[in-house]
């Protein structure tokens, strides 16, 4: 059964170079072939699980090693793959909603003459992702990184006719190789101090080393995380990664890519655990992105930017649930999937709407679709039910997890993190309401398009509707199964393991408070966008909106304090080297051109210059020769 | 005689023969200037060996002599070929070997 595991990663991989290298010929079947072959890696995930549900907890975690890569004196890197219960939950997370995804594709694609290329994108995407969550040592998951890295950048700019959707792509690439770094400088630091960069030896190590190097490591590990997982501060790529196609934003934000720093964080817990310095900047980072999302999320006008201002506000949480340790790790994966389901949901949802709308992403231009598009409203209206954290839906239980574990923190950290956290998920239901208010209640405020069509809102085709149908079953009723008997935390804890905190609240209040701010923002946003009339063109706004319009200025401060200071240097080493280095070479070849133009005027070419120094060498060395004589 | 007389008409003699060829411009006599200088050493070699009563100096002598036969050869064929392209025996005017 263990043999089938690199059957997981191989199925994508293999319908990624099998569409590249394929060329035209299989341009009318492609898609299909891409979206078998993920459908094949989620059914051998399943047949995986179901193989790992028959073992006890001690036994469910296997490794196979599938040959060593690069076996040095001292140095093993070895591709083998380990598959235990976080891993698996990834798995099928990955692979089930990366195949809901192809699924919609196809249909959301149907027009895009490069379709064929689009799927072996979309594959690569999951072949990547799934090395990321299976590798049994850092460097293998660090190839997979790499190779999530790639993925994005082709699908973020796979609109590369548009000149936006190439600076975005390159704009994720150029800041999610700041976070590499912290990786690979991570995992240098593990090789020198450990010895080794595979998780069973480094975590069972860990405790032999200095807490400042656990917390170096760490850091390293964070920085990445925040690079991959879109936190402050290397937040910005985010936004701009709207310029893809709605799949790959359903795709990044809810099975792949984003959650990639979660489960980093996750898995390396044996360090944080060791590691408190490096556990408060986890949760500080969380925190504050949790709010600043949120913030740019209530601005949005993008139907897409505002989802994407959710995603960085709810990787946010999951964040600041893995800083908390123990208490938090198995509620951070627990949110992280129900997220990708509603988050997969309501991006294909937003799909869905653009598709009828002409392409139209103003919120602002949309207005009482609820009843041209049922079956979209439908699911993207549980999307919203689950996100806010409406009692009883999958957002609901594992957002109130997280608050909880946030309080459970104990003393003043607890009470400013469970407060932010519940300040969060007001604002989370503030915006969430608007957008749904703003595309789907209300009168119609539709815009002709820049060529003058009405838009014509109709349902999407079935291939479309389906995954969204399924994925609005997993927002409704995952959190709940997660929560029954505490399933998926005893599932997860032999691998992260979990200890309870003491909170100054009781589990109960906890919840009432938080269901309290998602009724109190919700009322504000429907006090605001239902009750009111909502103009066409977006008013000035207040300092706040106009700042979290653009990002709360996250463009504009890395400008100021990265790009225009990083070019004023290049400027100046340039200077340097074309006036300085480039200077000082060139003189000393000019000096040296001179003074040989100058001695080349003793060849005369006379015999008689040339007979006359002879002559004079010889009397100079007979001269020479008496005087040595005589002395 | 004293055998010094013979050593001071050698040094005449190559004293002639060095300021002909630095001062003269015609090839074949700088050639002849240059053939007086070997003669000038042959005779004070000769001479030498006179003066310290072994055959050293005249052995020597006559490797000058074949040597300077052989190098007659090959200077007037270079002075011919010379003429032949150039018009010319003065060394003057083979001044091409510069910059």
């Amino acid at each position: 059964m263990n043999s089938l595991i690199p059957l997981l990663v191989a199925a994508p991989l293999a319908g990624a170079a099998l569409l590249l290298l394929g060329g035209r010929a299989l341009d009318r079947l492609g898609h299909w072939i891409a979206t078998a072959l993920a459908a094949l890696s989620f059914a051998l995930g399943l047949a995986l699980f179901a193989d790992m549900l028959g073992r006890d907890a001690e036994h469910r975690a296997v490794t196979e090693q599938l040959y060593s890569w690069i076996p040095v004196d001292g140095f093993r890197a070895d591709v083998a793959f380990q598959l235990d219960q976080l891993s698996i939950t990834f798995v099928l997370l990955i692979t089930g909603v990366g195949t809901l995804i192809h699924l919609y594709s196809v249909g959301y694609m149907a027009h895009d003459e490069r379709r064929r290329r689009f799927f072996a994108y979309l594959n690569l995407f999951l072949a990547a992702m799934l090395v990321l969550v299976l590798a049994d040592n850092y460097l293998l998951l660090y190839v997979g990184w790499e190779g999530v890295g790639l993925a994005s950048f082709l699908l973020i700019g796979f609109w590369q006719h548009k000149p936006s959707a190439a600076t975005a792509a390159k704009k994720a690439f150029v800041v999610n190789r700041v976070g590499d770094m912290g990786l690979s400088i991570a995992i240098m630091l593990m090789f020198v101090e450990f010895g080794s960069f595979a998780f069973q030896p480094v975590f069972a190590t860990a405790g032999d080393a200095s807490e400042g190097k656990l917390t170096a490591i760490g850091l390293m590990l964070l920085l990445a995380a925040c690079g991959k997982s879109a936190q402050v501060p290397l937040q910005s790529w985010l936004g701009d990664a709207m310029e893809g196609p709605t799949p790959v934003s359903a795709l990044i934000h809810a099975a792949t890519m984003v959650t990639a720093g979660v489960y980093l964080i996750v898995r390396s817990g044996a360090i944080f655990n060791l590691a408190p310095d490096a556990q408060t900047a986890v949760v500080v980072v969380g925190a504050v992105t949790l709010l600043f999302g949120a913030v740019v999320g209530c601005a949005k006008d993008d139907i897409k930017k505002a989802l994407a201002g959710s995603t960085m506000s709810q990787i946010g949480y999951m964040i600041m649930a893995a800083g908390l340790g123990p208490i938090g790790y198995a509620f951070a994966i627990m949110h992280l999937v129900t997220h990708g389901f509603f988050k997969a949901g309501m991006f294909l949802g937003a799909g869905s709407v653009m598709h009828g709308m002409n392409d139209e992403v103003n919120m602002r231009h949309y207005g009482g679709l609820r009843t041209y598009m049922p079956v979209t409203f439908a699911t993207f209206g549980l999307g919203y039910l689950a996100i806010i954290g409406f009692p009883g839906l999958s957002g609901f239980f594992s957002k109130d997890k997280i608050i909880e574990a946030a309080f459970a923190k104990g003393g003043t950290e607890g009470w400013i993190l469970g407060l932010c956290a519940l300040l969060g998920a007001a604002i989370t239901a503030f915006y969430m309401t608007r957008v749904m208010v703003l595309t789907f209640f209300g009168e119609k405020r539709w815009q002709p398009d820049a060529d003058g069509n009405e838009p014509h809102p109709h349902e999407s085709p079935k291939s479309m509707t389906v995954p969204m149908v399924v994925l609005a079953f997993g927002s409704v009723f995952a959190g709940g199964l997660f929560i029954y008997g505490n399933s998926f935390l005893h599932w997860l804890e032999p691998v992260t393991g979990h200890a309870e905190g003491d909170s100054p609240l009781s589990a109960w209040t906890v919840t009432g408070l938080a269901t309290v701010c998602m009724l109190a923002g919700a009322a504000l946003a429907w006090q605001m966008y239902g009750r009111n009339p909502v103009p066409v063109k977006a008013p000035v706004g207040s300092l706040l909106t106009r700042a979290a319009r653009r990002d709360l200025l996250q463009d504009d401060f890395n400008h100021a304090v990265l790009v225009r200071p990083g070019s004023a240097l290049a400027a100046t080493l340039v200077w340097f080297d074309s006036r300085g280095l480039d200077g000082l070479v060139n003189g000393l070849a000019a000096a040296i051109g001179g003074i040989s133009g100058r001695l080349r005027r003793i060849q005369t070419g006379y015999v008689r210059t040339y007979a006359l120094s002879m002559f004079g060498g010889t009397l100079v060395l007979v001269a020479s020769t008496l005087l040595m004589r005589s002395v | 005689m004293n055998p010094a007389n013979y050593l001071y008409l050698a040094a005449l003699l190559f004293t002639i023969g060095a300021s002909g060829v630095l001062l003269r411009r015609n090839a074949i006599v700088l050639f002849m200037c240059v053939e007086l200088m070997l003669n000038a050493s042959n005779l004070a070699l000769v001479t030498f060996s006179r003066m310290h009563g072994n055959l050293d100096g005249q052995i020597l002598a006559f490797f000058t002599m074949v040597v300077a036969a052989a190098e007659v050869v090959v200077g007037l064929a270079i002075i011919v070929s010379i003429f032949r392209t150039r018009h010319s025996a003065s060394v003057d005017d083979s001044n091409l070997m510069k910059l």
